[in-house]
């Protein structure tokens, strides 16, 4: 009963009153929103305790069956950049000073490791652009144009690209000056127009979904119709 | 003659990695520099920041980590030198925790270069959890959230943030993201407190905010790389994002050079079966 009613009842009344104290900014509503600002900001702390508890935990027991390379590299890792934050922050009070232990791991090891990752994607997408961009279908062949103008557009390699263009068309057709259509910068052009009205539209219309979605979300919990968050 | 579109339409993966490598390498052995076109939405933005007076504050959110480094760090480094050439001073927060040494790395980079002293003229906040919590409850008091700075320092032994309470003393605020938090500052310090916010996205983020910059929810946006070379050539000091510019133009080129090819290759040998 107390596992399922009381947690309901907290949530039910929290939240109705931090709807009034919204609309009602004075004392004492004013002020009791931002202690539950606060509390949030606390318990959002636990929250980390709580995530490296249960990582800690799933770790040791995998290496407790049988060694795991990967789960020791993560445990060793997380207990030596722990060690070195304390150790700077007991030395150098505090782990951001530059010539710290911690921020030489961090410069030197989380920096590289993180980058390298993200680099990495640069690699598969122009191989997965390569693989799968294919013109197969209307729509297909409508996203492969806009892609690739954008791409140009947002990139000086794309006003050389133009200037090319220009100077082609004005050979042929010499009444038009070189110099006047070199400036229109058709791709960047092109590029602006996609990303400010068809791609604000699409995106509008995503944006107002998630956002009834999430309204729609937040009433349901408060009510207590939504009660996947409570353990049975 | 079949062979060879045969070919075309599948050029095995590495030899597609391998001139991605060059093409990337390449223009930064060399340092290639290619001119920059300056976008409406970072011209904005560097003027939001210039037209300010002197001794204004701006707040800057670090809400990145190293993964998105190349992009955001070279927007970090070329708005600090912009905020303390003109005396501006700047409060250094951030929501991602992996992201403030960053951050601590670029204050320090800039403020040697302009001769700033920390508390007179900068001063870093650091990471406290709550997110959006902690964006409403700035709206409030900044205290509640942020008694100390970083290194445990009470903010009111620093001159200039004895006058700051809210965000009514902050004139612009600047969010560096890599994520969902650009979205958060706009719904929370920008619609429920006013506030004027300048963001800085890494390029696969930028489409989400262009509807907040349509509806001046926000007073200007730096995307990607090319926005950070943007605000670099309006700064009229080069940095790491004017350099990379060639590399990713090129790789750009690159890709849609395989697009076409692999069409090419698709569609002929499509006709012929």
């Amino acid at each position: 009963m107390i596992r399922t009613q009381l947690p309901l009842i907290i949530t039910f009344f929290t939240g109705m009153l931090l709807i009034v104290t919204f609309f009602i900014p004075h004392k004492p509503f004013g002020d009791l929103e931002q202690r539950f600002l606060i509390w949030y900001s606390i318990i959002s702390g636990f929250t980390v305790l709580l995530g490296l508890d249960s990582l800690v935990k799933y770790h040791l027991t995998k290496l407790k069956k049988e060694f795991n390379i990967h789960s020791f590299i993560l445990l060793f890792s997380l207990f030596l950049t722990l060690i070195l934050g304390f150790y700077s922050w007991f030395k150098f009070k505090t782990p951001f000073a530059l010539n710290s232990p911690f921020m030489y791991l961090y410069t030197y090891v989380i920096i590289p490791l993180q980058a390298t990752m993200f680099a990495l994607l640069a690699f598969f997408i122009a191989s997965a652009a390569y693989r799968a961009f294919r013109a197969r279908t209307f729509e297909a062949t409508l996203l492969l144009i806009a892609a690739t103008i954008v791409m140009l557009g947002r990139v000086p390699i794309g006003s050389y690209i133009w200037k090319g263009i220009a100077s082609f068309i004005s050979t042929i057709f010499p009444k038009i000056p070189y110099e006047e259509l070199a400036k229109k910068e058709i791709f960047a052009l092109i590029s602006d127009w996609i990303m400010n009205i068809p791609q604000n539209a699409a995106k509008r219309g995503i944006f107002i979904g998630t956002a009834l979605g999430g309204i729609a979300m937040s009433i349901r919990i408060i009510l207590g119709i939504e009660r996947t968050y409570i353990t049975k | 003659m079949k062979n060879l579109w045969s070919k075309l339409a599948t050029i095995d993966r590495r030899i597609i990695y391998l001139l991605v490598f060059i093409v990337v390498a390449l223009p930064m052995i060399f340092r290639m520099i290619m001119p920059i076109r300056v976008s409406r939405e970072v011209q904005m933005a560097f003027s939001e920041i210039d037209n300010l007076k002197p001794g204004s504050i701006v707040m800057i959110s670090i809400d990145y980590d190293a993964a998105s480094e190349p992009e955001l760090q070279p927007m970090l480094i070329a708005i600090l030198r912009h905020c303390f050439s003109k005396n501006i001073k700047v409060i250094l927060l951030g929501h991602w925790a992996l992201g403030l040494p960053l951050g601590e790395m670029a204050l320090n980079q800039v403020a040697k270069e302009y001769n700033k002293k920390y508390g007179e003229d900068y001063v870093n906040l650091g990471y406290r959890p709550g997110y959006t919590a902690l964006m409403v409850g700035i709206g409030k008091e900044i205290r509640d959230f942020f008694p100390t700075d970083y290194r445990g320092i009470p903010i009111d032994s620093f001159p200039f943030m004895r006058k700051v309470r809210n965000y009514q003393q902050i004139d612009v605020l600047v969010g560096l993201e890599a994520g969902a938090t650009g979205d958060a500052w706009v719904q929370f310090a920008g619609a429920r407190f006013n506030q004027k916010i300048i963001l800085g996205t890494t390029g696969v983020i930028a489409p989400d905010m262009f509807p907040y910059l349509q509806a001046k929810q926000i007073a200007g946006l730096i995307s990607g790389l090319q926005g950070a070379a943007e605000y670099e050539t309006l700064l009229k000091k080069a940095g790491s994002a004017i350099l990379g510019m060639p590399a990713q133009s090129f790789v750009h080129l690159l890709i849609i050079i395989f697009i076409i090819i692999g069409n090419i290759g698709y569609f002929i040998l499509r006709k012929r079966r």
